[in-house]
């Protein structure tokens, strides 16, 4: 933000279809100038992503709870997983983190073909983590009996509480999923946003926040691959 | 204190000239309804929730009515198998109700007191209206940071309210406001208790929302020359509330989706059968529980400072003391939660909690003492407000003072989850933040609704308030210590006394609300015109127009004095009728 001065000149004419929309943005009327709007939309976002970090430590904490608890439990769930397939989907994330943060780029640097394909790449990478989640490991699982709690139905268990272990898998990749959904909504929003030109060099608010939201979903994910995949 | 050109706020925009008050209906009567369901303004919302609050309050107190009428007289059984009792008709009708069955209607209705008084009255009651109303104008902003999102915060109270109400028309939750497992997911009446759970679910992103925004709003829409610790200490504590509401709604609502799982899917993390653990439930239902509490305290503690300050007159005594306590208390909050469990974890952890208990007193003491050597030689008005706070002073201090022996480990052990600590908690929540709610309304409804309301009403509700709400609880600190335990129906015939004196109690209470209801109905129909600043104010919420216009102010003010310098301001002998102060800042005046 430091090097980009938002202070807008005076418009050329307010409603001329040729400036771009980005362009005719002004601020909320109870703010002094854009700065400061941008700047609070900034510090909402990380309050938001503190809700968030909140929210999975609770994830966190019960799978900390439980490996003390049922520790042979916990390591043969943990080794029903494949990690190529964790290790597959983390890669995928880093990726859809590179373009999105470079989608921020382009558009401060105005480069909107540029900052169109990186969104589109970045949908894409979100769609991709949901369909290998789903099909390579959510189906076959589930339809081989590995299911959570009282669901639990997989005749080759060699621990007690293996049900357990399922709980904590499906809720927390579940709500994380649930989040990857959650965040390509936002980017759909924003490809169709930035094809109306809505997003340039001095306005992008919108952008910044959706790529500080989608960075926490990819940072949870680099949290729960060693945990669930990892750690033995 | 600034060289800004008074005539011209920050970017030379000329202000808001012609504006009339927010109240004004601009359009035609449905036009009106609409431009208030779909308003932005910080002001319509905040008085939309202090209806919304104050319905809730109605509904929760209507039950707590039932509850101390149904213990007049201790249920019996007869020869015959009849059930004799007060009142018992009133829970469930007919001759042949088993004993089982009326208690389980008392569990419900008492369920239903505590889930609403907590999850959709004293949560949002403060910061959600008087905070949302009078937060931005204190800061001497136009509005919060996000309206939308203010609005959006509302919409999701009213969301969640439903699914409670709903839950409550189905039959009702029978589980406690804390949804202990395994009782809450075994418990039959499937749909109410998910229904009840998701009602506190969706209440925590109204929380959220709100707090969320009030921290944003108070880092970056300060007035020109408004330092941090030029802010009025309301300010202060609405601050480290949103903090807390930040920070800790998030646990609970991993919790309580966890909960609805367990109920819905049976996961098992929280049911010993399936291998999970129901203690785990209760150390995450705390750790955001016990840190609400203090979203509760919190703000009732700043309308105490600012109320306090102005109605005699004098600059708060120990500024920062107070301010820094605020934030302490929101620290330590998140550290305390053990102390509802001290007989469900092991003696080192209980011995941890019991200590850290102890400290939390520290930062509380220090604003009680701060606001008594602040009355030192003021000029103190006995107005309806300022009785309030003394009620506040007298009757919070017994609830934190009693606290002290909960949380001491040998004496908990005695009195826990006995009426000792149904008693403790009602002095902090009612005789707290209650009390205190009844300050701020009595103090700010001549800015909010522009109309006085009158003193003798609200003093003799404030009389009546008092005197019910001591013989309603005072005497279930003797029934606690007793032996008599909490949430049941039934006693032993030698505390009959004691529930009469309770149940009598309450009822001149709700005598005392009727009488403020009819004062404030009377206030805002045939009420006298307010004044511009009726207690002689020097927050910057006096200093625009009564009530205020739709932008606030007519020009962005500049602060030129702190919030509690009456010395310097004030001249000897100055009474509010001499309105104006002689000297303004310049956000109030039209040019």
């Amino acid at each position: 933000m430091a090097s980009i001065d938002t202070h807008q000149p005076a418009l050329p004419e307010p409603g001329n279809e040729k400036v771009p929309l980005w362009q005719r943005y002004t601020h909320g009327h109870h703010w002094r100038n854009a700065d400061d709007e941008f700047d609070a939309a900034k510090i909402g976002i990380w309050l938001f992503l503190a809700t968030e970090v909140l929210l999975f430590s609770g994830m966190f904490c019960a799978y900390a709870i439980f490996r003390m608890m049922y520790p042979e439990s916990i390591a043969a769930g943990s080794s029903y997983l494949d990690w190529r397939w964790g290790g597959l989907n983390t890669v995928v994330l880093l990726i859809s983190s590179f373009t999105i943060a470079m989608a921020i780029r382009n558009v401060q640097l105005n480069q909107q073909f540029w900052a169109r394909i990186n969104l589109l790449i970045t949908w894409l990478c979100a769609a991709a983590f949901l369909v290998i989640k789903l099909v390579f490991e959510y189906i076959p699982k589930w339809s081989e009996g590995k299911r959570p709690g009282s669901l639990f139905d997989y005749p080759f268990a060699q621990h007690a509480h293996e049900n357990v272990w399922w709980s904590i898998y499906y809720v927390s990749t579940g709500i994380h999923a649930t989040h990857v959904i959650g965040g390509m909504v936002l980017i759909a929003w924003l490809i169709y946003r930035q094809g109306k030109g809505a997003y340039g060099p001095t306005h992008y608010t919108m952008m910044e926040g959706v790529g500080l939201y989608w960075h926490i979903v990819d940072l949870v994910w680099i949290f729960l691959f060693p945990l669930l995949y990892l750690v033995h | 204190m600034t060289t800004v050109d008074r005539n011209l706020d920050q970017l030379g925009d000329h202000g808001h000239h012609d504006e009339g008050s927010y109240l004004n209906p601009k359009y035609g009567p449905i036009a009106t309804v609409w431009d208030w369901m779909t308003t932005v303004d910080h002001k319509k919302i905040g008085v939309m929730y202090l209806f919304a609050v104050l319905f809730m309050f109605f509904l929760g107190g209507v039950a707590a009515l039932a509850l101390r009428i149904e213990l007049l007289e201790p249920t019996r059984i007869d020869e015959t198998g009849n059930l004799t009792g007060a009142a018992l008709a009133f829970f469930a009708e007919g001759e042949t109700v088993s004993q089982a069955a009326a208690g389980q209607a008392y569990n419900r209705v008492m369920t239903m007191h505590g889930a609403i008084m907590v999850f959709m009255f004293i949560i949002p009651a403060i910061p959600a209206s008087l905070g949302n109303f009078f937060l931005p104008l204190m800061l001497g902003a136009k509005d919060v940071a996000f309206p939308r999102l203010n609005l959006a915060s509302w919409y999701v109270y009213v969301f969640g309210s439903l699914f409670g109400v709903f839950s409550i028309l189905m039959g009702g939750v029978d589980t406690g406001w804390t949804f202990y497992t395994p009782y809450s997911t075994t418990t039959t009446g499937q749909p109410q208790v998910i229904a009840m759970v998701l009602a506190a679910f969706i209440l925590g992103f109204s929380s959220i929302f709100t707090g969320l925004n009030f921290i944003v709003t108070t880092h970056k829409l300060r007035a020109p020359g408004m330092g941090w610790f030029d802010m009025p200490l309301f300010i202060w504590a609405v601050y480290s509330t949103s903090i807390i509401q930040v920070l800790a709604t998030p646990v609970i609502g991993v919790t309580l989706l966890l909960l609805i799982f367990e109920r819905v899917l049976q996961i098992g993390i929280f049911d010993p059968g399936l291998g999970g653990d129901p203690v785990l439930f209760q150390h995450f239902f705390w750790f955001y529980s016990h840190p609400v509490v203090y979203v509760m305290i919190l703000p009732a503690m700043g309308i105490i400072s600012d109320v306090l300050a102005i109605h005699c007159r004098k600059r708060i005594f120990g500024y920062r003391a107070i301010a820094f306590s605020s934030l302490a208390i929101a620290a330590i909050s998140f550290l305390v939660w053990g102390h509802h469990m001290f007989t469900s974890q092991g003696e080192l952890a209980a011995m941890v909690f019991s200590f850290l208990t102890f400290f939390v007193a520290i930062p509380t003491a220090v604003k009680v003492f701060n606001w008594i050597a602040s009355l030192y030689k003021g000029s103190i008005t006995f107005t309806t407000p300022m009785l309030y706070v003394f009620a506040f002073l007298f009757l919070f201090s017994i609830g934190g003072l009693t606290g002290l022996p909960l949380g001491t480990l040998s004496t908990d052990l005695h009195l826990h989850d006995s009426y000792f600590v149904v008693a403790h908690f009602h002095y902090v929540m009612f005789g707290g933040t209650v009390i205190a709610f009844l300050a701020g309304l009595h103090h700010w409804w001549p800015k909010m609704f522009g109309r006085m309301y009158s003193e003798k009403g609200g003093a003799l509700g404030c009389a009546l308030v008092f005197i019910g709400f001591n013989m309603t609880f005072f005497t279930q600190f003797f029934l606690g210590t007793q032996g008599m335990p909490r949430r049941y129906a039934s006693y032993v015939d030698e505390f009959t006394l004691l529930h009469q004196i309770s149940t009598y109690g309450s009822l001149i209470l709700a005598l005392g609300f009727v009488v403020h209801l009819v004062v404030f109905l009377h206030s805002l129909f045939l009420g006298e015109k307010a004044p511009q600043n009726p207690w002689g104010g020097l927050t910057l919420e006096w200093e625009t127009e009564t009530p205020p216009i739709e932008h606030n102010f007519h020009h962005e003010p500049v602060l030129t004095h702190g919030p509690y310098d009456f010395d310097e301001v004030v001249p000897p002998g100055w009474d509010p009728k001499d309105y104006p102060l002689p000297e303004q800042t310049p956000g109030g005046h039209k040019h």
